[in-house]
């Protein structure tokens, strides 16, 4: 057998699942989907003395309309996201990243909350959770919940700020504002590949036509999702044209420190995020209703 | 060791497992079932593509335990009866769509579930659908072919 041996608990209920994880502390990893966590247990990379399941736990996998907001279960699979009509009506930005994640056998089994929590720099969900100021709801064993905004969720290479007893729950997405477009753009080696660089974007106009809002997340380019706050402050509050588009990719791609890696070095991983920034711009300016000037 | 009850190709099957089987390992040396085939075992061949409620996925990245109550067909569900083939492996025969056929199960179980929702593909919905599924030999040219051919707007000269 190809993992080492771990002892195996499959809560029914959140509440087993958080006294299961204070009791065993370090030892223990919990298992969502497991696109991740697998690979690395079939490799021993990983070898953790106890796994809980928390696919048997009632409760966590469901997508809810709350107002002008989006509840998504942690365990909510990625194809369920992807095939959602809610999601693509009130939060096109999530639906157009989601066709991006891995391949189709790894959505069915893959969890947006196990994708978040796993925290790769170079996955998608994290760049768009950070564009739209998504927030994270963990449960701890004390009982409490708390609510992460998505910018303090991220801390370094596959690290999160959730602390050893808690369990992400829910993801929570603002849904797109009026007058407001969207876009997610890549680029990986292969379909399905983990991007080298990817950019997750909103764009808001005014009544005037001039910018009242610009976000964006940018994947694959640090430790962690980075907004790119240079180009956004480029935008706000002035008339949109490719030449000011283009200004603010310069600005967002000069603002961050990629690194050099055996996919790409980091020049070119800020040749690409200037050219994805741009792109997605210019898109999400026409989903907006804005035709370039 | 814990009991798992699983329906693979509509057949009931009650085993004990450890944690650990990999629901491959467990069609295979469990059940006897090795149309299934383990390529890599860390999610990026496809050749171990079964479905799990109708729906395919990586039995390489699933504990078999975490199966328990669930509904799998393997490639041996495929076929109607021993001397017939299912129409997408008439197809794939037809046009060529193997070659030394180790990584065939997992196409095909990746691709009868795509095309049931997507009676008319065009050429690169095929292509998107198969993103996940590597082939070493046919250079996915006659395996597209082949999917063109089951969905009836392919001809196979």
């Amino acid at each position: 057998m190809k993992p080492a041996h771990f002892d195996y608990h499959d809560p029914a209920t959140l509440e087993e699942a958080l006294t299961l994880l204070r009791q065993h502390g370090d030892d223990a990893k919990l298992l969502a989907g497991g696109q991740s966590l697998i690979p690395m247990l079939n490799m021993r990379l990983a070898r953790p003395a106890v796994l809980i399941d928390l696919n048997r736990v009632a409760g966590l996998a469901y997508l809810r309309e709350e107002g002008d907001w989006l509840a998504i279960g942690a365990m909510t699979r990625h194809a369920e996201v992807e095939r959602s009509a809610l999601v693509a009506r009130r939060q096109p930005l999530l639906a157009e990243a989601m066709h991006h994640i891995g391949h189709v056998q790894i959505r069915n089994r893959g969890t947006i909350g196990g994708s978040l929590v796993h925290a790769d720099p170079s996955a998608e969900l994290p760049a768009v959770m950070l564009a739209l100021d998504a927030v994270l709801v963990a449960a701890g064993a004390d009982g409490l919940t708390r609510e992460i905004p998505a910018a303090e969720f991220f801390l370094m290479y596959f690290t999160t700020c959730l602390r050893p007893d808690e369990i992400l729950t829910e993801i929570r997405v603002p849904a797109l504002a009026p007058r407001t477009g969207w876009a997610f753009a890549e680029m990986a080696r292969r379909g399905g590949d983990f991007a080298l660089v990817g950019v997750a974007c909103t764009l808001s106009l005014a009544a005037d036509g001039t910018v009242a809002g610009a976000r964006l997340g940018l994947t694959g380019v640090g430790m962690t999702p980075v907004r790119a706050a240079s180009a956004e402050a480029l935008l706000i509050g002035c008339a949109p044209s490719d030449e000011r588009f283009a200004a603010a990719a310069v600005a967002g791609a000069g603002g961050i420190i990629p690194d050099d890696d055996i996919h790409a070095t980091a020049v070119y991983r800020q040749e690409l995020a200037q050219v994805l920034t741009e792109r997605a711009l210019r898109t999400a300016y026409a989903r907006a209703g804005g035709v370039t000037i | 060791m814990r009991k798992v009850t699983v329906t693979v190709n509509g057949r009931e099957y009650a085993r004990d497992v450890e944690p650990r089987l990999l629901l491959s390992d467990f069609l295979r040396h469990g059940l006897g079932l090795t149309g299934t085939h383990v390529g890599c075992e860390h999610g990026v061949c496809g050749a171990c593509t079964v479905l799990a409620g109708g729906r395919p996925i990586r039995s390489c990245l699933t504990f078999a335990i975490q199966m328990d109550g669930a509904e799998i067909t393997t490639v041996e569900g495929l076929a109607p009866s021993a001397t017939e083939l299912h129409p997408l492996q008439e197809a794939f025969r037809q046009a060529h769509g193997l070659q030394c056929g180790f990584c065939t199960p997992g196409f095909l179980m990746t691709l009868v579930p795509f095309l049931a929702e997507n009676p008319d593909p065009s050429e690169e919905q095929i292509r998107e659908a198969i993103g996940g599924n590597l082939c070493r030999c046919t250079g996915y040219q006659n395996i597209v072919k082949a999917v063109q051919l089951a969905a009836g707007k392919g001809r196979c000269e």
